[in-house]
């Protein structure tokens, strides 16, 4: 009995209060700051070192859907054209809205990334439930979505939960490369949601292909037919990221 | 048996591995089976038009390894292993599924990864699954997509009423292609760096570590003790961090909150320290072929001590509440037993395995990188069960703290990254590690430029899901879901 009070005051309260505040550690890598000015236009160390060809020259820009945050392209600039801030509110609601070109600020990036739309507000604005599926993921986005239910981030305090069939959510949260052989099952999944419903994909992996690009064995067709609410980048997208950029879908923050 | 000996990254010339006629091979292999040796890999090779089938078997207390070959040049079929070691069932229907030489007598000759989907005819038909018949016998399919947010597979099990006789898992819905990736971008060291860490993502810093040993044992390259360090602890930060959230998962899937609330908050402090290290929670970043691309500073360091020390004790009070807890005792003890000497029959790997008394940890019989300097005792508990798959969590989070506190006092600065030249032409090399889930084995071949020609990666799973249908045998369907969260298993290291 004693142990367990011990316990729970050791435990104390770990949740994140105010996310409007909230900071994560430096050494983080995401918003990438590019500065063209120091950029020569010339050398490709940069976009030859991107393992997934998410840099392009003339003029500088990065696709945050490409990217994997791995930082190699700002340790090969000599210039340090390129580099990696902290700053992890980079969902947006339209892919286009992921490359960053040069000059670009991470203050201004989340208000202009991310356009909440009315319904959305209107339908999902106090509870959003949320089915995930994972088609190929590394189990590296689906402990980050995981992780939002934490005692940490604690997602479930905006009315949003993650359910366990696609019958009970409101939409989908997507990661992985769409492999072709989780193909049938994530468009049953998808029938499955009522309308109105939403669709995030969450990842390099789900936006781009990420590492896998390309690879024979993916089926990225869904996302031909499917409209996409929001894109939340990373590798795997830090909790943070993810909940910001969902309150933001929803009109919670901005 | 004059098989080749060799050890933990060691590099042999393929003409120096001896070819054997496959009778003789698989004489030979069970032989040493028998005598205790384990199979880390099991794979074939197509090259001029034949096929090469490569076993290799670790002998755990010399820290050798022995390699030996078959060609099939013509021959469509051979004697299956199987039968007589159960162990090796995923490993020949993964060979039989590559270069479609057939295990004849394989009991389970089932599709691994192909075959699903999105193949010519997508139905069940492709996969058939065992049925058991009788009254009131009743079968319960589960996935690919399961309630939780985890990666998929499919379950089959068969019941009567809420016993389970029987489960069949079906893997390869996350089949992505990795080892053909790893050939066809084989000129871009810094693309396969980045591939090997989305292996299995909570396996990040155990894959990339295998990686580019191989690579440098490849190229000769020793990489400074500093950079060995750094990487082990970033090895056991990862081990801490995702038992910490095993202990959390295991908890809350017998309803107990508490435990869940508070071994997931500890975890976030362990992986919060790994982004401090490398800006990644889960080690993306940190490790390159020659070494690091991330210090440790010394202010750091203190930080990070401070961090292990505190966990500790709060990892102790946190997992005597729930280890004295009786409602949590009634699920764990004796639920999902796996006997040492199942065990050993089916080559069961990591703590999953010491957890039922088979002692294997790479980490002490075949070191590697900062374990050669730093000896680690191989923990075992001997029940088997949910409680000792549990229990041996809680004994390998405060083995691993202390290990990260000794080694923090052993960085001095130095040299953190080395250039990797050109790798050797025309080796086999095989890197085992000690991931957190167990023995991580990855077979390189390289050919006569010295370029990959084989890349072929085994996580620990692809041993232990066999050790998981056996567990929940004779249980209550209920008891399924911690039986599996025991283990952890890697859909996406099974699929590749």
């Amino acid at each position: 009995m004693f142990e367990l009070l011990k316990l729970r005051i050791q435990h104390n309260r770990p949740v994140i209060k105010d996310l409007r505040r909230a900071e994560i550690n430096p050494a983080f890598r995401g918003f990438p700051l590019l500065n063209a000015a120091s950029c020569c236009g010339t050398c490709p160390a940069c976009s030859d070192v991107c393992p997934t060809g998410a840099l392009a020259l003339n003029p500088l820009r990065l696709d945050m859907g490409k990217c994997i945050f791995c930082g190699e392209c700002a340790r090969s600039c000599p210039e340090q054209a390129v580099r990696f801030s902290p700053a992890y509110r980079i969902g947006a609601t339209k892919r286009a809205a992921l490359v960053v070109n040069a000059g670009q600020r991470a203050e201004d990036f989340p208000g202009q990334a991310i356009v909440a739309r009315k319904e959305i507000h209107r339908l999902f604005g106090r509870s959003l439930k949320l089915r995930q599926v994972s088609a190929g993921g590394c189990n590296g986005c689906e402990m980050e979505l995981a992780a939002c239910g934490n005692v940490n981030f604690d997602m479930g305090r905006f009315g949003i939960d993650f359910t366990a069939s696609p019958r009970h959510a409101d939409g989908l949260v997507i990661t992985g490369p769409l492999t072709r052989n989780m193909s049938p099952a994530l468009k049953d999944a998808y029938r499955s949601v009522s309308e109105p419903k939403i669709v995030i994909l969450a990842g390099a992996c789900a936006i781009s292909g990420g590492v896998f690009a390309g690879a024979d064995q993916l089926n990225r067709s869904f996302l031909v037919e499917t409209p996409v609410d929001l894109f939340i980048p990373g590798c795997p997208p830090h909790p943070l990221t993810i909940l910001d950029g969902l309150l933001r879908l929803l009109g919670r923050i901005g | 048996m004059n098989w080749a000996e060799i050890k933990n990254l060691q590099a042999v010339r393929i003409t120096d591995i001896p070819c054997l006629p496959i009778d003789r091979l698989r004489e030979e292999t069970l032989t040493g089976l028998a005598a205790g040796r384990r199979v880390v890999q099991f794979f074939g090779h197509r090259t001029a038009g034949k096929v090469v089938l490569y076993v290799v078997l670790a002998d755990d207390e010399y820290s050798h390894l022995y390699v030996a070959s078959s060609v099939f040049a013509k021959e469509t079929s051979y004697p299956a292993f199987t039968p007589a070691a159960p162990g090796l069932h995923l490993f020949e229907r993964e060979f039989y599924e590559q270069f479609g030489i057939k295990p004849a007598g394989h009991p389970w000759l089932k599709p691994l990864r192909k075959g699903i989907a999105g193949s010519a005819a997508a139905d069940e038909t492709l996969y058939p699954f065992f049925h058991m018949e009788g009254e009131e016998v009743h079968e319960v399919g589960v996935g690919p997509i399961h309630a939780g947010i985890i990666e998929p597979g499919h379950f089959r099990f068969s019941c009567h009423g809420e016993g389970v006789y029987h489960l069949e898992i079906q893997h390869g819905f996350q089949h992505r292609g990795v080892e053909e990736l790893f050939l066809r971008r084989r000129e871009s060291p810094v693309f396969l760096l980045r591939l090997a860490e989305s292996i299995a993502g909570d396996s990040v810093i155990g894959h990339v570590g295998a990686f580019a040993r191989a690579l440098e044992a490849l190229s000769g390259v020793n990489i400074s003790r500093q950079a060995m360090i750094i990487r082990t602890i970033a090895s056991e930060l990862e081990r801490v961090a995702v038992h910490l959230g095993d202990l959390a998962a295991l908890a809350a899937d017998v309803a107990y909150l508490t435990g869940n609330a508070v071994f997931g908050a500890l975890r976030t402090k362990v992986i919060n320290t790994t982004l401090a290290i490398c800006g990644s929670r889960f080690g993306r970043g940190l490790v390159v072929p020659g070494g690091v691309n991330f210090d440790i500073p010394p202010s750091l360091r203190e930080d990070i001590r401070a961090t292990m020390d505190r966990l500790e004790d709060e990892t102790d009070l946190a997992a005597e509440v729930l280890f004295a807890s009786a409602s949590v005792l009634s699920r764990f003890e004796k639920t999902g037993i796996v006997t040492e000497d199942t065990a050993r029959r089916i080559g069961m790997v990591g703590p999953a395995a010491r957890a039922s008394g088979f002692a294997v940890d790479v980490r002490a019989d075949h070191p590697y990188g900062g374990f050669s300097y730093f000896p680690v005792h191989k923990m075992t508990l001997h029940s088997g069960d949910v409680f000792a798959r549990a229990y041996i969590r809680h004994v390998e989070i405060k083995q691993s703290l202390r290990m990260i506190t000794e080694q923090l006092s052993a960085l001095n600065g130095g040299e953190l990254n080395k250039n990797c030249p050109a790798p050797a032409a025309g080796m086999l090399l095989v890197s085992l590690a000690e991931g957190w889930r167990g023995e991580i084995a990855h077979a390189v071949i390289t050919d006569g430029e010295g370029k990959l020609q084989r890349y072929k990666i085994k996580d620990p799973s692809f041993h232990n899901w066999f050790a998981l249908a056996l567990a929940v045998r004779g249980n209550g369907i209920s008891d399924f879901p911690v039986c599996n969260k025991s283990f952890n298993l890697s859909y996406c290291g099974t699929d590749l």
